[in-house]
């Protein structure tokens, strides 16, 4: 697996704004009243026990879902350069619970679909490229069904990142993956935060990526329980919430 | 993207994954043969009541046909929660709606390419000089039956009993249509090989109707 051989971050990274969110399911409440912003550039980690509303929390900064109320706001370098919702959709890039990728068609087949849906020049030398860089160039031609779960989860990954997102989303990027995939997973992190995308990483305590983050943000019970705000001290906190798993 | 090539770079997805797997197909004209087989030898039929009740017996296993092909349309989009990506891609929600639309009609024109000369030979019907005529009708009819099945298989994707709901939804709103296409293939199956011109307009009509609610509500059948 080589990191070098992914596409690079061609624009800046997106700044978030969440104002008094709040996200029901019937009775009940995933998410009460949470404000919240993050810089472009941050790296955030999202840590809470399961039922938290981590996964709630990502899904509606992807826009797949809705808040109940309050409202998302997205910026470019300050947060009165307002990025409409119609230019963040293409500069998003969601690596979920679930795999979206397509288990009749070969890795090479969804990362070619996905490439010309993102409209992007040169599909295939970039499609080959991001298989490379995930290190499934010589199971290109195979069926995503035929892959292990540590495969598959390198393949999603890979697909995320394929239009070189300004925001990247991960809901638990680290499962399935070997060490191999993880250290991928590692370097690819890094790189991405050196190119200035916003990720905003849900996970769990134990996960090494975590000492990439800038940010830890803790949730429980869908309120913001601790946040070390930009450039604050993760180590304590970490620890703290490793020694409590 | 364009929202044309988006919808064509979708549709092509949507032939490989049936042409690879061919699941859809088989199992409707697998379906749909059996019932016009079924019938032939229930009932029967002289050529003269072929051609009066012919056509409401090959719309009917058009219906089902139908039934059956549009109802994984959004359902298997929710094994791998594939709906997530594309709704995440810069490309209009009709274009996921449209290629889905265009897929299925050409999945049951196949289908319906298959059936109709079977119906043609066991129930002694001669389409010489009306097959023209009987491909527009064909083809006005599985548009109309398309577009409804595919809007309604994106309301019913998320239902629990899917499979039963579908055709309970869809059956009510394709009536008219069904109506509309089997009137119009009697009066092309008669002695004078005519097509009914009011049928067809309403036919013409609920296609523009359908096609343009399925653009309206593109956003939300998106959202799932």
């Amino acid at each position: 697996m080589a990191s070098a051989a992914a596409p690079s971050v061609a624009k800046p990274g997106l700044g978030i704004r969440f104002e008094r969110i709040e996200r029901r399911f019937g009775a009940l409440i995933a998410l009460r009243s949470l404000s919240l912003e993050i810089a472009p550039g941050e790296f955030v980690a999202l840590l809470g026990h399961n039922g938290a509303g981590k996964t709630t929390l990502l899904r509606i900064t992807a826009q797949l879902m809705r808040p109940s109320r309050g409202a998302v706001t997205f910026f470019a370098e300050s947060t009165d350069q307002q990025v409409p919702f119609r230019d963040v959709k293409g500069r998003t890039g969601l690596v979920g619970h679930s795999l979206l990728l397509y288990d009749e068609l070969s890795a090479e087949e969804n990362l070619t679909l996905f490439a010309k849906l993102y409209a992007l020049e040169n599909v295939p030398a970039r499609v080959a490229s991001a298989l490379q860089a995930c290190g499934l160039s010589s199971r290109a031609t195979s069926q995503v069904r035929t892959f292990s779960r540590g495969m598959r989860q390198r393949l999603a990954i890979a697909r995320a990142l394929l239009h070189s997102p300004s925001l990247l989303l991960l809901d638990e990027p680290a499962a399935g993956l070997d060490r191999q995939g993880l250290e991928w997973l590692g370097a690819t992190l890094k790189r991405l935060r050196g190119d200035g995308c916003t990720v905003i990483m849900s996970t769990h305590a134990r996960n090494e990526s975590l000492e990439l983050a800038t940010r830890a943000i803790v949730l429980a019970g869908g309120r913001l329980q601790q946040d070390t705000g930009a450039g604050g001290d993760l180590r304590q906190l970490l620890e703290s919430m490793r020694a409590e798993a | 993207m364009n929202g044309l090539r988006a919808a064509f770079t979708l549709f092509a997805k949507e032939c490989r994954l049936e042409f690879r797997t061919r699941e859809l197909l088989t199992a409707t004209v697998v379906f749909s043969l059996i019932i016009i087989v079924f019938f032939n030898f229930a009932f029967d039929p002289t050529p003269a009541e072929a051609r009066r009740f012919g056509p409401g017996l090959l719309w009917i296993a058009f219906f089902f046909a139908g039934s059956l092909m549009v109802n994984p349309s959004f359902a298997r989009e929710q094994t791998n929660d594939t709906l997530d990506a594309l709704r995440m891609a810069p490309v209009p929600s009709f274009a996921v709606l449209a290629a889905k639309i265009l897929a299925n009609l050409v999945f049951l024109s196949i289908a319906e390419a298959i059936l109709v000369p079977v119906f043609s030979l066991f129930y002694n019907v001669s389409l010489v000089g009306i097959l023209g005529r009987l491909a527009l009708v064909l083809f006005l009819g599985t548009v109309g039956l398309v577009t409804t099945g595919t809007v309604f298989s994106a309301i019913s994707a998320h239902a629990r009993m899917r499979e039963l709901l579908l055709p309970v939804l869809l059956l009510p709103f394709l009536t008219p249509l069904l109506i509309a296409a089997v009137s119009t293939t009697i009066s092309l199956f008669g002695e004078a090989h005519e097509l009914d011109r009011t049928w067809m307009i309403f036919l013409i009509g609920f296609d523009v109707v359908f096609l343009t609610t399925s653009w309206l509500l593109s956003d939300f059948l998106a959202e799932g």
